[in-house]
């Protein structure tokens, strides 16, 4: 029977049923510092083992420092965090990417990186953005702790079978170096809402998505879960295969295996969907979010919208909107342009690869930071912070006078000292832009890496457009 | 786990959509290794100012629904970060029941993972439970009794049973141990 991708990946991943639900089997763990330790104790309490330590892998990325990493770390809850993460992989045999180690950085930038994702897999995380890895043809997605447990004993997970829900991104972008993957997500979002995927998986598709790299698919992956699906994925392409080629982790036998999935990891032509949507990317320009969730987004050439306008006759949406408002300090009618900006993030396991960091770059070369604006730049691995400055990009980045750091999650959610302070505003290519995210009291617009590179130069956002 | 059947209690009403689970446990909360202990810090910047004084209007700060078991909210519960961490806090604080018109995925399973009861109905039913007092939840009647009114909630089979047995899924799992070892004998080995 005509199967989507995600059919496929669920069914030859059941191992069996259980009332009703479904034993689904996981090929790759990935584990961190902040939502295991509960895990592990769980473990040792009820004297359990981890079934697949050679299935399982972990970094420290959510409050680890990004300055001078030879210092100690100055939070000491934090430093208990990180050191326990150490100790229970030393006693569980679980392989571990930590703070000295060449490999280190945001969990859903290395897995991609050393070759632990792998196309037609089933990949989990105690992380909700563990839908990036989708963007290589996998089942990949965000548990809870008890979950993350469940995984550690048993490989296993119980699961719902999710419904299917393509997203079909036609046609071509108009200016490929101003309209990027973020704008084309934030659209995406926009459209279908914070809720539009609850209980279901989405499948990218259309001419649009196959045109993108495998770091812009990331970052359409990654921000799945900002529409409240439970995953999202782009079927495996030669750009993916290409990708995944002699890196740490791929198989021996890869070869043979892509012979396989070119067969095999593909929706069927003739698969139904449960939902479908449908965008035009030439019609899709650069985005800025102005409220408190990542719907809560407009093109940059609009004004602050009016509460009930947006909320078109939604009375719940309508205050919800007021709330946003009143959070951001902006009042309706004011051109998103004349937004004036704090602070700039580039970061985050939705926009810190090497291709975003090409991008900031092309634009900030030979300019600088406007000198209202602090703004720093964190690459999201190791890896990718050597590869930028083999490029000489860290040079153009601090000649413009932003601060290059080491790798992590960093501000994007302001576990570690990187935070925006009560009232700040800050231009951020992260993924949410909740109340207090990155900071008590702090304001955060949603940009891609290029908008939010204008706007530290600028001093307010700007039709990046114009620019590029 | 801890069993749970029937709850009767005064609700909580925070009509917002969206509550996504920064507001639910802030950050700054998350780097405790323990369980217990995250009641105190529930919707910690709408409790408490930047002071760490109470915010007099926030509903939780009303005498009026101190010990209750059942909060009542808007669309897309939940949603957000994976952090469990808001399940702990809000079964912590102590409820039990949560009843919205929709809740997020990652967040409505790790409920059931904590004993805690979420229920879905439609949004007139919940803007109506949000003006009651006291109400009835009898989950394995799968009913609601308010202001004289009986109504249904659905809840899947599976679920229920996690909740009335307190069941720990990671037993439940264990007794597959058999299939699992026969399937990843051909599976894993794929990927290595």
């Amino acid at each position: 029977m005509a199967a989507t991708l995600f059919e496929k990946i669920w069914d030859s991943h059941k191992v069996d049923d259980i009332d009703g639900r479904s034993l689904i089997y996981i090929d790759r763990h990935m584990v961190h510092e902040v939502t295991s330790p509960q895990a592990f104790d769980g473990l040792r309490i009820n004297k359990r083992k981890v079934r697949r330590p050679d299935l399982t892998f972990a970094t420290m990325d959510h409050n680890v420092p990004t300055t001078n990493r030879s210092l100690p770390i100055v939070d000491q809850i934090s430093a208990i965090q990180i050191k326990t993460l150490e100790k229970n992989c030393q006693e569980f045999g679980i392989p571990l990417f930590g703070l000295d180690s060449p490999y280190q950085g945001i969990v859903h930038v290395i897995g991609p990186e050393l070759g632990i994702t792998l196309p037609g897999t089933t990949i989990v995380c105690g992380d909700s953005h563990t839908s990036t890895h989708g963007a290589f043809g996998a089942f990949a997605l965000g548990i809870g702790t008890s979950d993350v447990e469940h995984v550690l004993a048993t490989q296993c997970l119980i699961l719902d079978k999710p419904k299917t829900f393509e997203i079909k991104v036609d046609g071509k972008r108009r200016n490929n170096h101003a309209v990027t993957a973020k704008d084309i997500i934030l659209s995406i979002i926009k459209k279908i809402g914070t809720a539009g995927g609850n209980g279901t998986v989405l499948e990218y598709r259309g001419q649009a998505i196959s045109d993108l790299s495998m770091d812009e698919r990331m970052t359409i992956c990654n921000m799945s879960i900002e529409g409240g699906a439970r995953a999202g994925l782009v079927a495996p392409d030669q750009k993916t295969f290409d990708y995944l080629k002699g890196r740490q982790y791929t198989p021996k036998n890869y070869d043979d295996l892509v012979q396989e999935w070119k067969e095999t990891l593909k929706t069927d032509d003739n698969a139904k969907f449960d939902k479908s949507f449908v965008i035009d990317a030439s019609q899709i320009i650069p985005q800025v979010s102005w409220g408190t969730n990542p719907a809560m987004t407009a093109d940059v050439t609009d004004i602050v919208p009016d509460p009930a306008e947006f909320a078109k006759g939604d009375s719940s949406q309508e205050i919800a909107a007021k709330k946003a408002l009143e959070y951001m300090d902006l009042k309706s009618g004011i051109p998103l342009t004349d937004i004036k900006i704090d602070r700039v993030f580039i970061g985050s396991c939705t926009n810190a690869r090497l291709q975003d960091l090409v991008e900031a770059a092309s634009v900030i070369k030979g300019r600088k930071v406007s000198p209202n604006v602090k703004a720093i730049i964190v690459p999201g691995s190791q890896q990718v912070k050597r590869q930028a400055e083999n490029m000489g990009l860290d040079k153009i980045f601090k000649d413009a006078n932003f601060e290059w750091r080491e790798s992590g999650c960093s501000m994007c959610l302001g576990m570690n000292p990187d935070i925006l302070s009560r009232g700040e505003r800050c231009a951020s290519t992260s993924n949410r832009n909740f109340e207090g995210r990155q900071g008590a009291g702090g304001r955060t617009h949603l940009v891609s890496p290029i908008m939010a590179a204008a706007a530290a130069i600028a001093g307010h956002f700007v039709d990046v457009r114009e620019w590029v | 786990m801890e069993k749970l059947s029937k709850i009767s209690s005064v609700i909580t009403p925070l009509d917002r959509p969206n509550i996504d689970t920064d507001q639910i446990v802030p950050k700054q909360f998350l780097k405790l290794v323990q369980r217990t202990g995250f009641g105190a810090f529930l919707f910690y910047d709408w409790r408490f100012d930047q002071h760490g004084k109470q915010r007099k209007e926030f509903v939780l700060n009303d005498s009026k629904y101190s010990g209750s078991h059942i909060l009542v909210s808007g669309e897309n519960f939940g949603c957000g970060s994976s952090r469990e961490h808001a399940t702990w806090a809000i079964k912590d604080y102590g409820f039990d029941v949560i009843i919205a018109p929709s809740f997020a995925d990652i967040f409505y399973n790790n409920c059931f993972k904590n004993g805690i009861l979420p229920i879905s109905l439609p949004r007139d039913i919940v803007s109506d439970l949000m003006k009651a007092n006291v109400i009835q939840v009898d989950l394995a009647a799968q009913t609601i009794q308010y202001n004289s009114k009986s109504i249904k909630f659905e809840i899947s089979e599976s679920r229920k049973k996690t909740l009335l047995e307190g069941l720990d899924d990671i037993a439940v799992t264990l007794q597959h141990d058999k299939k699992i070892s026969s399937f990843e004998k051909t599976h894993v080995l794929r990927f290595i």
